[in-house]
């Protein structure tokens, strides 16, 4: 009897083990389609019900892929003109060694999204500002150039425009003589699509980038940063940043 | 005391020269604004590693010593000395142009100066930036009331109270200018609450440092008489300014060794930072704080021409003093991984490279150039200089000595 019912729980057990399973491959896609499905209607205001964030997972980042930089690139139309110095990077390729391990580990670095931006406190006009949503974004029609931003963001995360500007693309406008950043690709992300470098990302199967609601727990970036410990960059400036890390 | 005789200094020809041979420097200083703002500033040494160059260090420097300029005033009107009350007027004058002449360089080298006009508009009362606005523009209002006080007889009586307001608003206008650097908190050379006090006595210093040299000057050209007694008195008091600021700047440093996170930095500009570790000592400490010191208090502090030496070297100290700390600052790699090695294709985990282009320095200079040549005009419209600073004007007891 006993052995019975020991059958018994294992098939309880397999059952619902497999239920499950089930459950989340019929539920899976929904999440997935539920987050895209999440794009605002145009007419409708950003609202803080949402907050954007990105895990990236150093390991699964692959030494010397420099596909998130180029989709960046591409995408925004950041072309440069061979001077590495003044040239725009919104997205870089980052190598860190441990000093004593000698452990080296590569990693994307971008604008953090920081609940609290530096670049947001220190600007004069207001031309740097955080959506509702998260997103930290300048207004290129009210900055003046005054860099005090640059000074002021602890990732080195923005540039400046050093040049006349040619070729611009209708979604991503820039200007001369102001400061940008990385936007989460906004104008994609307000159509439900993720930001052109987690695509690339995902396209070539590396994985290590993962974009969604933080907000939503059931949204595979919040379950990923339940089940796994992540870390902020420079988080002794509890700045509660939007970008978190896997594996630093 | 006898009453002190304002008047204009002369015109005609020699003048006009002279404001023709600073508006040279004003001319080129506009040329070279122009230059960087058409071209973008990819012409310039600056980029996105140090996105503050040497236009800020003038304009910075021009600032500071714009608030440190109406000291002279503020002795005379707030503490009550009155042998310094013929200087309140040129004191009053200076603080404003040479004010205008660091804004000025300030917004030429904006990204944007034609939307100055935003500027004044749009406000984050959270950013120190948009204060300083305020209080750049209202120092300007408040001093001016001041002078008009000061130069109208009927208005005479309000003197002190204005006096008091323009002291006051000084000292909140430089805490505001050093907190640009101390609201920093990612940068390892800033984030410290010494930044507003030490640009306080910063001010001090080089302030009185150009008066001495304006007033010098000025009198040397229109042929007044200048006193040993007022030049004495000036020339010890900027020896303890001189002093104060060493001490602030040892007090920085000592605090930032303490700390294991911050040697970093500090073996970088005390020890190996190349030309910022020699600014820093040769320039800075050597010849703009400690020689200076020396020309004041020695044999050598009787003699006109030492002391106006010991004043242009403080002045090459003070900037020397910010560019350390402005560009040193900058050039400093950021801590993103603390423990790591970082390397990228944006200058991550390197010291970056800054070499001053001519127009940026032309553009600086224009800010000098400027200050100084507002402030002959202002003296040539006004009546902002005393006929005579002779002994027998300025000392009550210098008769009875």
């Amino acid at each position: 009897m006993s052995e019975e019912s020991g059958i018994d729980v294992y098939r309880r057990r397999f059952l619902s083990g497999a239920a499950k399973v089930a459950a989340g491959m019929v539920v899976a896609p929904g999440v997935i389609v539920h987050e895209v499905s999440q794009a605002r209607p145009a007419d409708q205001p950003v609202t803080d019900a949402v907050r954007w964030g990105m895990l990236i997972d150093s390991n699964k980042c692959a030494e010397g892929c420099n596909d998130c930089v180029q989709a960046c690139n591409d995408e925004h139309g950041l072309t440069g003109h061979d001077r590495p110095a003044t040239d725009a990077q919104w997205i870089r390729k980052v190598t860190i060694r441990d000093k004593q391990t000698g452990h080296t580990q590569t990693l994307p670095l971008l604008c953090q999204h920081c609940e609290h931006p530096p670049c947001v406190d220190v600007c004069p006009t207001g031309a740097s500002f955080k959506r509702s949503d998260g997103i930290v974004l300048v207004d290129k029609h009210i900055c003046i150039g005054c860099r005090y931003c640059m000074m002021a963001c602890p990732y080195k995360a923005r540039s400046f425009i050093h040049e006349d500007l040619q070729d611009q693309l209708p979604h991503s406008p820039r200007g001369k003589g102001t400061v940008e950043s990385c936007n989460f690709c906004v104008h994609r992300v307000d159509t439900g699509r993720t930001p052109a470098c987690v695509e690339a990302c995902t396209n070539e199967h590396h994985d290590a980038m993962l974009f969604g609601d933080l907000n939503d727990s059931n949204s595979a970036i919040s379950q990923a940063l339940e089940q796994y410990s992540s870390r902020q960059i420079r988080a002794d400036l509890q700045l509660n940043t939007g970008v978190r890390y896997r594996g630093i | 005391m006898k009453p002190i005789d304002y008047r204009e200094i002369d015109g005609g020809l020699p003048f006009y020269s002279l404001v023709a041979a600073i508006g040279v420097f004003v001319l080129a200083a506009l040329g070279a604004a122009f230059y960087m703002e058409h071209n973008g500033h990819w012409v310039t040494g600056m980029s996105n590693q140090i996105v503050w160059g040497t236009p800020h260090v003038f304009a910075v420097f021009l600032i500071v010593a714009a608030s440190g300029a109406l000291n002279v005033a503020s002795i005379s009107s707030v503490f009550g000395k009155s042998m310094y009350k013929p200087l309140a007027r040129l004191s009053g004058l200076l603080a404003i142009t040479l004010l205008v002449g660091g804004l000025a360089v300030l917004v030429l080298d904006l990204g944007h100066p034609d939307r100055l006009i935003v500027a004044m508009t749009y406000y984050n009362f959270k950013s120190i930036f948009a204060w300083n606005i305020i209080l750049y523009t209202g120092f300007m209002a408040v001093v001016a009331i001041y002078l008009w006080m000061m130069m109208e007889r009927k208005m005479n009586r309000f003197t002190k109270v204005a006096g008091i307001a323009a002291f006051l608003w000084r000292l909140i206008l430089t805490t505001g200018t050093g907190s640009i650097f101390g609201f920093l908190v990612a940068r390892q050379a800033y984030d410290a609450a010494i930044m507003a006090p030490m640009f306080i006595i910063m001010s001090f210093s080089f302030g009185l440092a150009i008066f001495i040299l304006v007033l010098m000057g000025l009198y040397r050209w229109s042929q007044r008489p200048l006193g040993d007694t007022v030049l004495m008195r000036l020339k010890n008091l900027l020896g303890v300014f001189i002093a104060a600021v060493l001490y602030f700047v040892t007090a920085y440093h000592l605090t930032n060794l303490y700390g294991t996170e911050n040697l970093g930095v500090e073996r970088f500009i005390l020890l190996d930072g190349g030309i910022y570790t020699q600014l820093f000592w040769i320039v800075q400490i050597g010849i703009g704080s400690l020689l200076p010191l020396l020309l004041i208090y020695g044999p050598t502090g009787k003699s006109r021409l030492w002391i106006g030496i010991a004043c242009l070297l403080t002045i090459v100290g003070g900037l020397a003093q910010i560019y350390v700390i402005i560009i040193g600052g900058q050039a400093y790699p950021m801590e993103l991984f603390p423990g790591k090695e970082v390397t990228s294709s944006f200058f991550d985990g390197i010291v970056a490279e800054y070499s001053p282009s001519l127009p940026e320095f032309i553009l600086g200079i224009g800010g000098v150039a400027l200050a100084l040549a507002a402030t002959v005009v202002g003296t040539r419209v006004l009546r902002f200089l005393p006929e005579s600073l002779a002994d027998d004007q300025v000392d009550p007891h210098h008769a009875a000595s």
